[in-house]
Formats: C-alpha cells, sequence, structure tokens
C-alpha cells in the first residue's frame, strides 16, 4: 500500500481495525517518509525507535475497541513528553527531558496512539511562521523557501508532506488554524478549557488551547474526542461530559443560521479570499443553511488587545526560566543577578525577548491601568460581540488569514506586518470559543486558503458538522509537487 | 506614550533580560511601533466596561490541599544544569 500515508486517520483506522494492515507497517511507512524530512526541518526529535517498539508492542496484542489504535503520531514540542526531550523551539530547553507527560498526549496514548516525533514550532510559540525557532526555519511542503505558518508550522508541514497522519497543536492567537490554512489542512482550536493545558509550555494561560491538525474534518471529529476531557490538574478544565464528536458527525446542516461579519473584509486583500469566502456562503445556502449579515463592531481592536494580554501573560509565564532548575544557564556573570540576566539573554531568541519587554512593561508600576486593564476591558467588549452575535446566529464563517503563505524572510523584519496575519483568528482566543479552519481553495500562487467557522462556546459538534458539510462541497485536493523529495 | 532607550533600559532590568548595546536602537524602533499599534486601544472609552477577569462562566475550582505526588527529586535534579548531592547550586549570593 504506497498511497497509505496520504490516506486520512479514519481511514488508516478503519485498515488497522479490519486488521488489513498492521500498525508495524504504518509505522514503518511512516518512518521512511520522514527520511525525506531535511528539506522541511519539520521535525525537531525522532521518536523511530520508540514508535516501533510500540507498534510490535501493539501487533502482538492488538486492542481495536480504542479511537486511535496502533497509531503513531508526532506532536508540536510544546507538549512534554516523559522521558523525551521538549524543547518549545528554544534554546533555553534544548536540554529539557521531562519527567511527566502531558494530560493531551496521554490521553492519546490511552487510545492506541503512540509517539512518533517532536515537531518543529515557534519558539515558546511566539511567532506566525516558524521563523522564530532554535531549530531553524520549518518550509511549507507546498513550496519551496515559503513559510508553513506558525507558530505551529512543524506539525503543519509535517501533517501536509504525510510525515504523520495527524498531529497536533497549540492556538494562542491562530498558531492552529493559521498554519492549516497555509499548508491544505484543517485545524481546529477547541473551547477554552476543553483540552488540558497541564503539561503544555505555557505562552499566554488564558488564551492557550490545544487542538488537532489533521486532513479531514471526519479526522479533526475523531482526534478531538481523543483529546478532550476534564483535569483535575488544569483549574480552568471544564468539568462536562464527554461528546461523541466523530459518530455524530453529520452533514445534514438545514436550518442552521450563519453569520458573515463585515468587519472581516480587510483592504488589501487578495480577491481571492473574497471569492472563496462568496463560495463558501453559496455552499452554506445550497447545504440549507440561511446566511445573515452580522456586525463584530470591535474586531479591529483585537490585535492590539491581544499584543497587551498575551505578552503580559508571556512575562509571567517565563519568569521560571532563570537557569536554575531546568535549561540552558550561561556560564558568564559572577553573580546571582547576572547569570539570570545573562541565561535569559541567551536561552531566548529576538521575538521572545521583544514579547516579555512587552509584558513587562505593560504590567510595570504607573503603566498597568493605561494599558493591561484597559486591555481587559476591551477584551470584554470583543467577548460581548460575539455572545451578541450568537443570540442571532449558529455560528460564524471568515476567511482564516488575510494572505496565503508567504516567503520565509517576507515579514520578518516588520513585526506589525507578522503580527496581522493573525487578525482573523486571534479575536477567538480573546472571547475563549471554537474555531475550525479548513482549506477552500488557492490564491493566484496556487498556494491555499482557508476559510474559518466560529462557533459558540462547547459548540464543536455543530462547527465540526457545517465544517464537515461545506468541506464535502468544497472537494480542496492538495496538488504538492513533492519538492521536498527531490 | 513613547519608548525610548531608558524605558527599555529600565524594563530589561525589571525583566532580568540583559540587552546588547548593540541591539538597543532597533529594539527601540520595533518596541516603538508596538506601542503606536497597541495604543488605537485609546479611541475607545471604556469608562463604563468591567474588565474581563476570567473567560469561563464558571468559577476556577481550588483542590484540596493534599500531596498525590512526590518522590521524583532525583528525576528532577537530573535537569538541573549544576547539582550538588541534592541541591541546586548557583553563584554565591552570601559574601
Amino acid at each position: 500500500m504506497a498511497d497509505l500515508t496520504k490516506k486520512s486517520l479514519t481511514e488508516i483506522v478503519s485498515l488497522i481495525k479490519k486488521k488489513e494492515i498492521k500498525s508495524e507497517e504504518v509505522t514503518n511507512l511512516f518512518i521512511k517518509n520522514i527520511e525525506n524530512d531535511k528539506k522541511l526541518n519539520s521535525f525537531i526529535t525522532n521518536c523511530n525507535e520508540h514508535a516501533i517498539k510500540k507498534a510490535k508492542k501493539f501487533d502482538k496484542n492488538p486492542k481495536l475497541d480504542t479511537l486511535l489504535p496502533g497509531i503513531p503520531i508526532a506532536v508540536k514540542d510544546l507538549f512534554c513528553t516523559e522521558g523525551v526531550k521538549t524543547t518549545a523551539g528554544s534554546k533555553m530547553l534544548d536540554n529539557f527531558i521531562p519527567n511527566y507527560e502531558s494530560t493531551i498526549t496521554k490521553n492519546l496514548w490511552n487510545e492506541g496512539a503512540f509517539l512518533l516525533g517532536k515537531l518543529n514550532c515557534d519558539e515558546y510559540a511566539m511567532g506566525s511562521s516558524n521563523e522564530t525557532s532554535f531549530f531553524g526555519n520549518v518550509m511549507n511542503p507546498v513550496a519551496k523557501n515559503t513559510v508553513p505558518g506558525g507558530s505551529s508550522g512543524g506539525s503543519a508541514s509535517a501533517l501536509a508532506a504525510d510525515l504523520t497522519p495527524t498531529t497536533i497543536g497549540t492556538d494562542t492567537g491562530g498558531s492552529i488554524r493559521q498554519p492549516a490554512s497555509f499548508t491544505g489542512t484543517v485545524g481546529l482550536k477547541p473551547t477554552y478549557g476543553l483540552c488540558s493545558r497541564w503539561g503544555i509550555v505555557a505562552f499566554a494561560s488564558s488564551l492557550d488551547q490545544a487542538g488537532p491538525m489533521t486532513k479531514t474534518v471526519e479526522d479533526c471529529a475523531l482526534m478531538l474526542e481523543a483529546m478532550a476531557g476534564f483535569d483535575e490538574k488544569d483549574s480552568t478544565s471544564i468539568n462536562k461530559k464527554k461528546e461523541n464528536y466523530s459518530k455524530n458527525l453529520t452533514n445534514n446542516i438545514k436550518g442552521l443560521k450563519i453569520g458573515i461579519p463585515k468587519e472581516y473584509r480587510v483592504d488589501g486583500m487578495p480577491k481571492e479570499i473574497d471569492e472563496l469566502w462568496e463560495n463558501g456562503k453559496k455552499i452554506l445556502k445550497e447545504s440549507g443553511a440561511e446566511i445573515i449579515d452580522i456586525s463584530l463592531p470591535n474586531t479591529k481592536y483585537a490585535l492590539p488587545t491581544y499584543y497587551i494580554v498575551a505578552p503580559a501573560e508571556a512575562s509571567s509565564n517565563l519568569a521560571r526560566y532563570d537557569g536554575v532548575k531546568y535549561g540552558f544557564r550561561s556560564n558568564k556573570g559572577t553573580n546571582l543577578i547576572e547569570m539570570y540576566e545573562n541565561t535569559r539573554s541567551e536561552g531566548f531568541g529576538d521575538e521572545v525577548k521583544r514579547r516579555i519587554l512587552i509584558g513587562t512593561y505593560v504590567l510595570s508600576s504607573g503603566y498597568y491601568d493605561a494599558y493591561y486593564i484597559k486591555a481587559q476591558k476591551v477584551r470584554q467588549l470583543i467577548k460581548n460581540d460575539f455572545d451578541e452575535s450568537f443570540k442571532k446566529v449558529d455560528a460564524i464563517l471568515t476567511p482564516s488569514t488575510p494572505s496565503a503563505a508567504f516567503k520565509i524572510g517576507e515579514k520578518k523584519n516588520d513585526p506589525i506586518s507578522m503580527y496581522l496575519n493573525d487578525i482573523f483568528t486571534v479575536p477567538v482566543n480573546l472571547a475563549g470559543i471554537p474555531a475550525i479552519s479548513i482549506p477552500a481553495g488557492t490564491d493566484n500562487n496556487n498556494y491555499p486558503l482557508g476559510l474559518q467557522l466560529i462557533g459558540k462556546t462547547l459548540d464543536e459538534q455543530k462547527l465540526l458538522n457545517i465544517a464537515f458539510a461545506v468541506e464535502k462541497k468544497i472537494n480542496f485536493k492538495q496538488n504538492l509537487n513533492r519538492w521536498w523529495e527531490k | 506614550m513613547s519608548i525610548d532607550k531608558d524605558k527599555i533600559k529600565h524594563v530589561s532590568k525589571l525583566a532580568r533580560i540583559s540587552v546588547d548595546e548593540k541591539k538597543i536602537d532597533d529594539l527601540t524602533k520595533d518596541l516603538s511601533s508596538i506601542f503606536k499599534f497597541i495604543e488605537q486601544l485609546n479611541e475607545l472609552n471604556t469608562d463604563k466596561v468591567e474588565p474581563l477577569s476570567s473567560i469561563l462562566n464558571e468559577p476556577l475550582r481550588s483542590r484540596k490541599d493534599e500531596i498525590n505526588d512526590g518522590k521524583i527529586r532525583d528525576k528532577i535534579l537530573e535537569n538541573s544544569p549544576k547539582k550538588n548531592e541534592e541541591f541546586f547550586v548557583v553563584p554565591k549570593v552570601i559574601e
């Protein structure tokens, strides 16, 4: 089965369940593909031996009544994995081996999956192009020298290049949905609190959320089902009954109301994005949904709010990296304070330092009210906008990003233009609600573009159903020339 | 409010990050443009708005104050950059 690695996760699971293929065969095929990762640079750590061992163990006594039986999965290197180096894309953690397993990865392993490798990402998940990683740029399988998006860039790249059947990322301001959009894949940011944050290297704790990245919406439902669940170790975990997202998936969306926010039409957006947005509306109408124009008036303030709240939380979270208990320590300096200052200066990259400084500034005495409190007030207004809209509609349709993938280096020296990538994804994180990006078309370079569906708190099932219906009718075909294999 | 070199030096002191003199001009430029961008928020009147304190609809839970793990001292020490027997070692702080 030469093309097995191109199949969806759901298809591979079904083949394993029907005993038509062994876990070890599946694992070996993906490991073979990973040999070609050099030019993509999507992996930081390979776990080939571990994966083969786990696959053999599975095949000896296959437990088939699980969601992910015998499935190898590479994960973003932000999830702590017991005994396996976890770097967060930073020099600071280049030698860090956790002695515990994150709840999300543990949930996957409990469903029969096992670790295939750790995937590159922007340093501490701070970036929109995977150019801030200490371990180098990741390239987009779609075209040489283009970025895969970020911060889950390694995850998106590995998935699109068939190096892993599915993967997981984290999304603080768009870090799952934007790379999914750039690589022609599906990415879901769940409701804040649906997936446990325990054991994930923290960036901005009130915004961070883990989610699935997959080739199809059906796969996405399956993965979310495996990941989601209450966790006592995360104080913001929502205590609710588990849902069977994959079993309940349907493309019957008759009578649902879909909102189109006028504020998501921005200057300079390529006309292809407008066209695919129109096409999305058309498809939804054909599927029996009703299209309603809505307004989210504070949308333009979401990014400025995010660039206060996220750095503020990051500066607090990253205070722990002091070179004492784990991670990198500088050997320069003669006293404790100098050791701290040199460790943090040498261990963090430029973007991380920039954000820590912004965060420290907005929280510092005399500026806290003007920046941080102001931002939390505007965050409330942004949340209110969504609350009002969801009185009228079931979901909201927008483009995922204001452009397709760009060239490596193109935006690196202009932080604002880099930040603008997340203009359509950030409001969702601020409001704590779920959103999914699905591939919907291409721009004039033939690079993929995504559509985003935004849902109400804990309304993932409906969101997946709408995405499923749209996906079927769009019938997006990934067309890669596989340049990285040559 | 504008950002200047002195403010950046002060903040980097607070954040315990030493900033390279050669990089400070670029950093000032970048941070100034970022602050100009985030100060768009001042256009909005938020006098009557309560700041958001939690994105969840339910209050945060607290857990029972009991030990449910532990006995992993040696494992934890394995990750330390410098240790001596069962202690983390740091540069001398008391003369």
